[in-house]
């Protein structure tokens, strides 16, 4: 059985950038154990020698030809950015 | 495939304060793909455009955008793979990296984790004339290429420009088979060379088109051939990752001052922790990158918007066959072929386009000749001048025409060295510039002992000392030499000297 401590909670709500206030992170926790409990339940059916399915309709992904067909439009992709200058998006100095 | 027979180099053996170490060296090198568009979108790869101007929306991350793969930058990659002699995989499929920086805007790096598209293959990397190190390649993957911050333009703020985000990357991932620094930047050489005969990678590391990660790790002496014969990598010691480097010089230097940190801190009883470091190369040393650390953590999963990619084993077979001769081929076959060197075969098949200019000269005439004309005079001047084989102002034709005037007795190599300054600054025909310039060379024997006798009678205390010391009669040719501009020919000269001193 998949247990998630706050500790665990803790590090994923940080690596997708969700601000989750400490009290919050036990419960957290119970909430996604439940979750996995719950998904681990497929794990006691045999799938041995079973392909997986990745698309209910036999369908072939889709490709492009290699044209330039789009782009060319700086004000639009830069349109909703809270702060752009001389055609950059800026953001507070990320320091390697 | 013709190959020309070799044996591996020793590895590299650096010595600590108590004892001899060896370098374990992989190396992950990322590749642009030569493409006009984008890995999933229809935006322009051009370098140097505007900044943020070749983005589409997919590009940019706008929400409910979906990626459609570009079908040519998959051919680029299979034919990669096939260039390295490796195995093509029918199905791969791709999965998201998960991390954030500013120039990421999905938040994740479409990549192929699980399921690449090239398995294995192999790169010769060649050290000395018959010495050469096999290096494995794992695999292949394509990915997207991340946008480009920029530091320096506000005390408080990143520029970001996502122009390079989603552009095709192939990331080349080699086995633990480099031995020393030296290695490394002739693997990332011969990679950059088959990529360019390939076409499917411009190679130019300047721009970043092509950059490497470098696995470091020391071991002593012994324990990778064990390491090689078990598979297991208990054997070999704790890697370090150099990051994103783009200069052979730098490569070398990393690697060098990387191995002596490890070096030091294992013989002083401490232990090689495993980490991402960067480069800096004002200062020639390495740094730990602990900033990322902790975001080293990429949830890999399954990208949910793209279908596994199938290709057809027909398909790859069209791709094959459209392959150029590769460097490997090209070099055995004109060693011999044309009867060069090897080491003057790796000169001439660095770059295709010199490999084929050398080739028009050769035609028909003879190969060390034409490789000496096209190695010495023609690559040393486009060097001097900085030019591309492809500016060259003498053609092959020319330059063939020359050579065949050297052949037939018409002039002689000095003058044809006057010649090729001609070729080079004028243009012309080599035949014709020789005829209107009174450049022939003299070879009618009445004319040149006529020469000889007139520089003997004006010189009769010369020709005492020359009757003493045979190795003087040198002078003599030099004065006919220089009496008849240049043109007569020397051998001859040489001959009536002799005869006339009796000598």
């Amino acid at each position: 059985m998949s247990q998630i401590d706050p500790e665990t909670a803790r590090k994923v709500a940080k690596l997708a950038r969700i601000a989750v206030p400490d009290a919050d992170l036990p419960r957290l926790a119970q909430e996604l154990s439940g979750i996995l409990t719950f998904m681990e339940e497929l794990n006691a059916v045999d799938v041995t020698g079973v392909e997986p399915m990745v698309s209910v309709s036999p369908m072939r992904l889709k490709r492009r030809a290699d044209g330039v067909t789009d782009g060319g439009m700086q004000d639009k992709v830069l349109a909703n950015a809270p702060d752009a200058r001389e055609g950059f998006f800026t953001v507070p100095k990320v320091v390697e | 495939m013709l190959d020309l027979a070799f044996t591996p180099p020793a590895p590299k053996v650096i010595a600590g304060a108590r004892e001899d170490w060896e370098l374990v060296i992989g190396m992950e090198v990322h590749a642009q793909v030569a493409s006009a568009a984008k890995l999933f979108s229809g935006a322009a790869t051009r370098f140097g455009a505007e900044p943020n101007s070749n983005v589409s929306f997919v590009d940019a991350a706008m929400p409910g955008m979906l990626p459609v793969l570009n079908e040519y930058c998959i051919e680029q990659a299979v034919r990669t793979g096939l260039g390295l002699r490796a195995t093509i995989n029918l199905t791969s499929a791709f999965d998201r990296k998960n991390y954030f920086y500013p120039d990421l805007p999905q938040g994740y790096q479409i990549s192929q984790l699980y399921h690449p598209l090239v398995g294995e293959g192999e790169v010769r990397v060649d050290l000395a004339p018959g010495v050469a190190r096999m290096v494995r390649i794992e695999r292949i993957h394509v990915e997207q290429d991340a946008g480009k911050s920029i530091h320096d333009m506000d005390p408080a703020l990143s520029f970001v420009d996502l122009n390079r985000t989603g552009v095709a990357l192939m990331e080349i991932v080699s086995r633990p088979d480099i031995r020393g620094p030296e290695e490394a930047a002739a693997y990332v050489t011969k990679l950059r060379q088959i990529l360019r005969y390939l076409g499917t990678c411009d190679g130019n590391m300047q721009n970043g088109n092509l950059r490497a990660d470098v696995n470091v790790s020391i071991c002593r002496p012994g324990a990778y051939e064990r390491f090689r014969e078990t598979g297991d990598h208990g054997h070999l010691g704790t890697r370090c990752e150099i990051k994103n480097m783009n200069s052979m010089r730098f490569i070398q230097a990393a690697i060098e001052y990387e191995a002596r940190r490890q070096i030091a801190i294992v013989e002083d009883g401490g232990k090689v922790v495993q980490e991402t470091r960067l480069y800096d190369p004002t200062k020639g040393e390495t740094r730990s990158m602990r900033s990322k650390e902790e975001a080293h953590d990429y949830r890999y999963f399954p990208c949910p918007d793209l279908l596994p990619l199938e290709i057809e084993q027909a398909w790859v077979d069209d791709i094959a066959a459209t392959l150029p001769e590769l460097p490997d081929a090209k070099k055995a076959r004109f060693v011999e072929g044309y009867g060069v060197t090897e080491y003057d075969a790796d000169v001439l098949t660095a770059e295709r386009e010199a490999a084929d200019f050398f080739e028009a000269v050769a035609a028909g005439r003879d190969g060390k000749a034409a490789a000496n004309w096209v190695i010495n005079e023609l690559f040393g001047r486009l060097n001097k001048e900085a030019l591309a084989i492809t500016d060259s102002p003498v053609s092959a034709g020319q330059l063939g025409g020359l050579i065949d005037l050297i052949a037939s007795g018409e002039i002689s190599g000095k003058i044809a060295k006057d010649v090729f300054e001609i070729l080079w600054s004028e243009g012309g025909d080599p035949a014709r510039i020789v005829e209107d310039r009174g450049m022939r060379q003299v070879t009618d024997t009445g004319a040149l002992e006529a020469a000889v006798d007139a520089v003997i009678a004006a010189n009769p205390a010369q020709v005492e000392k020359a009757r003493a010391n045979p190795k003087l009669a040198g002078w003599f040719v030099g004065q006919v030499m220089k009496a008849t501009g240049g043109k007569a020919n020397p051998q001859a000269v040489n001959d009536i000297v002799a005869a006339r001193l009796g000598l």
